[in-house]
């Protein structure tokens, strides 16, 4: 296999099966995270949420997305109309893309990746910061006021959270000395008796909480979901999408969502070992144990009011990963000498 | 400065005592002291969020309440009151003599009954006449049950069905025929036990 990702065509025909491989999997797990979060948020509030197409509800995105895909596909008057088509699109291409450098561990020592970059997560960083150009745009050609109240809220909260989300991750990078997401996910330590990887939360778990805190401010998820704020701007950038452009926004909301929890389970969570666990059953698990962290947070928290969250972002989270760099670079220099 | 204010509170203090029964109170005077350990904190913050998420992951294990509908229903009253039905009695005989009380008695006129003479040929019901036509417009019906309460020889009741909706407005018009279907045995049994505890 590794003979034919050196082959200069071969490279290709690998890439794109991959690539391939890789959309039906995250179309399909974004499915049924979508059933999944309808389910655990029906039953904290103690209804039984979808159960009426297919067993247990299973087939009800199908239905969804067959009643969406047949709706007229409408613009409204005197909205920009290039910007209006175009938006979406970009919120669906900037959240598959992050995947192209999510490396998975399918099997012992067998990993699947797209790109084995070495500034993978500095990819994704960038990747997931056009989201905010997506939702901007959306709210700006919609030509509503509540969507562009939501795009006004959208870039200042993104921006705000993408330094945290940022400067959260540096003290991982510095342990490990590598911005490759394979390299962080098989950092190896030698602990007296014990030498193996770890999860790396036990080594950063200050870091752990500003990134799980910016990260669900930047997929605009409760209780960060000012963008779209159903009940004080009827649902924000989104007002006036409707049909498959609606769609392509919230595949992007939930694609982002999963991006995220693969790569919290990447970079805090040890990737794919999990003790005798099989490598992709270990992945799988830890992702979807972290979306339904998401879920349980919406399911609890009440949204944040706007100067809350500016102040959440900029006075408390800032500082605490910049402190959080400075403690982890002395103590490395004490530790290394 | 602060005395020419204090000045001026006092002066206005002094006018409104004519007219204004309320005492004006300096800033903070009658306000109880914070309770020193209810000060924010980030533990006692985090402490709160901590309990939130608690909650809500008890409510997660907890039986789910929702009754599923059209398999499961809701228990009613014995006495709720659903759609019509005419009575008959044991020998087959409508009940209705066409007296109309019930069509007076309907507070949106939604009962259209019209009689006709009974004939040694032609016995329909026991009494002098018997209802020809009788149609009840259930769109305009209110469930109120006062037909019930006028009807003298018990020939119209509320049922318990509330399922009602159909495709049309015409079919929303129960006809005799439809309205003379047997009500169910519980229905009319109970019905029974009740005019005999009448009579007694």
């Amino acid at each position: 296999m590794s003979g034919l990702y050196d082959d200069p065509i071969g490279h290709w025909v690998v890439v794109v099966v991959a690539a391939a491989a890789l959309l039906f999997v995250v179309l399909t797990a974004t499915a049924y995270t979508v059933w999944f979060e309808r389910v655990a948020l029906g039953r904290i509030q103690r209804r039984p949420g979808p159960n009426r197409v297919g067993p247990f509800g299973l087939l009800q995105l199908a239905a969804d997305g067959l009643k969406l895909a047949f709706k007229e596909s409408f613009i409204p008057a005197k909205t920009d109309k290039v910007l209006y088509v175009i938006a979406p699109t970009i919120a669906v291409a900037a959240a598959f893309l992050s995947w192209a450098v999510i490396p998975i561990g399918l099997w012992y020592n067998v990993q699947y990746w797209i790109a084995d970059v070495n500034i993978g997560i500095l990819l994704i960083f960038a990747f997931s910061s056009l989201n905010v150009y997506a939702i901007v745009l959306g709210g700006y050609a919609s030509n509503n006021k509540y969507s562009l109240l939501g795009g006004m809220r959208a870039a200042a909260q993104l921006i705000s959270y993408e330094v945290a989300l940022g400067l959260s991750l540096v003290p991982t990078f510095m342990i490990v000395g590598s911005l490759r997401l394979r390299d962080i996910v098989e950092y190896t330590v030698h602990w007296g008796p014990y030498t193996g990887p770890i999860p790396l939360i036990l080594i950063t778990p200050i870091g752990f909480v500003i990134y799980l805190m910016a990260a669900i401010a930047e997929t605009n998820r409760a209780p960060f979901d000012l963008p779209e704020a159903e009940q004080e701007l009827i649902g924000g950038f989104l007002t006036e999408y409707s049909g498959l452009k609606f769609v392509m926004y919230y595949l992007a909301e939930y694609v982002n969502m999963i991006t995220v929890s693969a790569l919290a389970t990447l970079l805090f969570f040890g990737g794919w070992h999990l003790g005798v666990v099989p490598p992709v059953l270990a992945f799988i698990l830890k992702v979807v144990l972290f979306l339904f962290l998401y879920i349980w947070l919406r399911g609890t928290f009440p949204r944040l009011r706007y100067d809350m969250l500016m102040r959440l972002g900029w006075k408390v989270l800032l500082p605490l990963a910049i402190a959080n760099i400075i403690v982890t670079g002395i103590v490395l220099v004490a530790v290394q000498g | 400065m602060t005395d020419e204010s204090d000045a001026g509170r006092a002066q206005g203090a002094e006018d409104r005592k004519a007219g204004d029964p309320t005492p004006l109170r300096r800033p903070g005077e009658g306000v109880p002291p914070k309770p020193k350990g209810d000060r924010p904190s980030v533990a006692g913050d985090v402490a709160a969020l901590a309990g939130g998420l608690k909650t809500t992951l008890q409510e997660f294990f907890r039986p789910v309440v929702t009754t599923m509908y059209p398999e499961e229903k809701t228990p009613r009253s014995e006495r709720y009151r659903g759609r019509h039905y005419l009575r008959r009695y044991d020998n087959g005989l409508e009940r209705c003599i066409g007296c109309e009380l019930c069509a007076a008695a309907c507070p949106v006129g939604c009962i259209l009954v019209i009689a006709a003479e009974n004939t040694d040929e032609n016995r329909v019901s026991p009494g002098e006449r018997y209802a020809k036509t009788y149609e009840i417009n259930m769109l305009r019906c209110i469930f109120c049950g006062y037909c019930e309460d006028a009807c003298p020889v018990q020939a119209i009741v509320l049922g318990p069905e509330y399922e009602l909706s159909d495709t049309s407005r015409e079919k929303f018009i129960y006809t005799k025929e439809k309205l003379l279907e047997p009500l169910p045995p519980d229905v009319e049994a109970r019905l029974g036990a009740k005019k005999k505890e009448e009579a007694t």
